[in-house]
């Protein structure tokens, strides 16, 4: 059973991980709390499936589909919500406000194209092979959905330290200004942001509709609230902090249905949470003066 | 001469105006959720219902007068369900009404009818405590305390189950109820626990539980949950390797298992009313006329709204109507309680409650259940 739980909450925790990944980078370097997010994961798990069932795609044709639409949506979330309110100034909360808009949009013009109800993923496009590895039961399926999510946070790793783009947000997290000012295009990065967080958000949803065989228009919204709940624990606007909260979101809540039991598993999973946040009020890697992205 | 003759035509064309508007039309409201996430359930419904009163209107209608049924949404939700039951009740001023959709929005909603002294019918609560709101409350529905003790009984005879393990979903009160229903049941028939475990609505991974419930060596897997959860559950058991019998509630016969949990689905048991399987001839008109008007297999909850307005329109044949709205809707609910029908889901009666007071409270359904199993993406009869 230990080793069944463990495969369990690697992968559980890797689509939690990659799901904050990408909120926590908007609002690192967009500063804001995006909270359409969950709707973009629900998109992309839309998209996937849609491709899959109405135009007959393979699954991983899909998950480019799936690719594609939640680039555009990032792409438009930046340009028609998040560059004009900059271009204004607004306050602080008016972004966090109008994603919230987004959210409910989204929501509801996916809810009123593909009905209410769960949908799934025609079985037989699924590779459904079981390994036995070590007592655990592990399809090739959690391989894929294992490995997908790991390669996806390296390659952002990687991104972000190594290319010039990634070089470029750095200042850019730190102050807008300063990065207009050395000759940094402000406005293209920030739609180069949004459009990967998107990704990001979507691949998760793809996954995890993968996963649970479970897509229906509402699924962003427990997403959402472990993804606030993630990127608090790691430090709002941390990179590596995402990481390893998901991770720990992940382990806390599977370890507990087993050890614990699962009437308590949120109880026990979020409890841990504030504890560590009584212990480190910043969050597992933020610190008072720490740069963020 | 002339002119008293024109008056007199004139008061003829009134007098017949003013007589067919009168019993032209019997307005009834139903309240379902058309939206959200309960729109699942409240989708079928209301195709129920429509087809009902399609086919009452083509044949003739109540007496003469045809049935106008005005719906609203209540999204799946307490709040809503308050709201839309008093504009159906004092703004729409209907006769009886429909709904809501869940148990959950019953328990909230169903006392502003009992109050308003209005007939309201659930066709899919199946909670407990539903009907002991008041003696204005009925219901179609079967309750599962009827039906989960039976589906245990013949599930444990057909697969010899001795020990099971129960999952639930705890935050919502049919599912909620189905396990407390389930719990007693397993008691009487003395047959151990080995582990109960929970989830919550809008869950999508089931694994931990499962993966505890594999490791707890039970021959049987007791499931209440709604399709929504209850499919992928299955689904993510069989990915782990369980290949243990699910016992399930209300909530799991659907046809929509099929869908969701396709080539997953094998057995699971079920106990209801209605099945699609069912050979009665009522049925299969019910499934013929459904596949006609909506292009689908009908489901439980399709069967059910569409027998309640059978129901309701037996004892609307029965009363004289005054024009006055508090007498009619006072006669709807005398007439009701001794309506007997034979529709979709089979012989049908009421069975007048207790409430928590020790008075005579609401109505519930009498019905026998049929139990299936599932195989190859089909229910089967067991009995």
């Amino acid at each position: 059973m230990l080793a069944q739980q463990f495969v369990n909450a690697i992968s559980l925790g890797g689509v939690y991980a990659l799901f904050a990944l990408g909120f926590t980078l908007v609002f690192g370097v967009l500063n804001v709390l995006n909270l359409a997010h969950g709707a973009v994961f629900m998109l992309g798990a839309y998209a996937a499936l849609q491709g899959v069932v109405l135009f007959r795609l393979p699954v991983l044709a899909a998950i480019v589909l799936a690719m594609v639409v939640t680039a555009l949506a990032g792409w438009a979330l930046d340009r028609m919500i998040f560059a004009p309110l900059r271009a204004r100034q607004a306050p602080h909360l008016a972004p966090m406000i109008a994603t919230i808009g987004v959210a409910i949009t989204l929501t509801s013009v996916v809810e009123g194209l593909f009905g209410a109800e769960n949908l799934r993923f025609p079985i037989q496009m699924l590779p459904s092979e079981a390994f036995s590895l070590g007592g655990a039961q592990i399809t090739s399926l959690e391989l894929k959905i294992i490995f997908l999510a790991f390669a996806l946070m390296a390659l952002l790793l990687w991104g972000l330290k190594k290319t010039r783009i990634g070089c470029a947000l750095r200042p850019l997290a730190e102050s807008p200004k300063a990065a207009a000012l050395l000759g940094v295009n402000v406005e293209g990065l920030f739609s180069a942001t949004s459009i990967v967080a998107a990704l990001l958000g979507g691949m998760a949803g793809v996954l995890i509709a993968l996963y649970s065989n479970a897509v229906f228009p509402h699924m962003g919204q427990p997403m959402l609230h472990k993804g606030i709940a993630v990127v608090i624990l790691g430090g709002m606007g941390d990179i590596r902090g995402a990481l390893l909260g998901g991770f720990f979101l992940g382990f806390a809540e599977v370890f507990s249905v087993a050890y614990v039991g699962s009437t308590m598993r949120d109880a026990v999973a979020f409890g841990l949470l504030f504890a560590v946040l009584l212990l480190r009020p910043e969050g597992l890697f933020g610190k008072a003066e720490q740069r963020r992205a | 001469m002339k002119s008293t003759q024109i008056l007199g035509g004139v008061l003829l064309v009134l007098g017949c105006l003013g007589g067919t508007s009168g019993a032209a039309e019997i307005k009834l409201g139903a309240a379902e959720a058309l939206t959200g996430n309960a729109s699942q359930y409240g989708a079928p419904i209301r195709k129920g219902l429509e087809l009902a009163v399609s086919e009452i209107n083509g044949s003739g209608g109540i007496h003469g007068a045809k049935l106008a049924l005005i719906f609203e949404d209540e999204q799946g939700k307490k709040e809503e369900a308050i709201n839309v039951f008093k504009k159906l009740i004092f703004q729409d001023r209907v006769l009886l009404l429909f709904g809501p959709t869940l148990s959950n929005s019953a328990q909230a909603s169903d006392p502003v009818a009992q109050a308003a002294k209005v007939v309201v019918f659930g066709t899919s609560n199946t909670a407990d405590g539903i009907t002991s709101i008041g003696n204005y409350v009925f219901r179609n529905s079967v309750t599962e305390a009827d039906i989960l003790p039976v589906t245990l009984k013949i599930a444990g005879q057909k697969t010899g189950f001795k020990k099971v393990a129960v999952l639930y979903g705890n935050d919502d009160i049919f599912t909620k109820s189905g396990y407390d229903n389930f719990r007693k049941a397993l008691q009487e028939l003395r047959v151990p626990v080995t582990t109960t475990e929970t989830f919550a609505k809008g869950d999508v991974d089931f694994k931990p539980q499962l993966t505890k419930i594999k490791a707890s060596n039970a021959d049987a897997i007791v499931l209440s949950a709604l399709v929504a959860e209850g499919a992928p559950i299955m689904a993510q058991a069989r990915q782990l390797g369980i290949t243990l019998p699910f016992i399930g509630g209300n909530g799991m016969n659907s046809p929509r298992v099929f869908e969701l949990a396709k080539d997953y689905s094998d057995n699971l048991w079920v106990g209801s009313p209605w099945s699609v399987e069912n050979p009665a001839s009522e049925n299969k008109r019910f499934i013929a006329a459904y596949q006609k008007s909506h292009g689908a297999l009908p489901d439980q909850f399709a069967a059910q709204a569409y027998d309640a307005m059978y129901i309701a329109a037996q004892a609307l044949k029965r009363i004289k109507f005054t024009g006055k709205l508090e007498a009619d809707r006072s006669a709807v609910r005398d007439a009701l309680p001794v309506v007997q029908w034979s529709g979709a889901t089979g012989a049908f009666k009421f069975r007048q409650i207790t409430g928590r007071d020790g008075k005579p409270a609401g109505y519930d359904a009498v019905q026998t259940a049929i139990v299936m199993s599932t195989k190859d993406n089909r229910y089967v009869i067991q009995k």
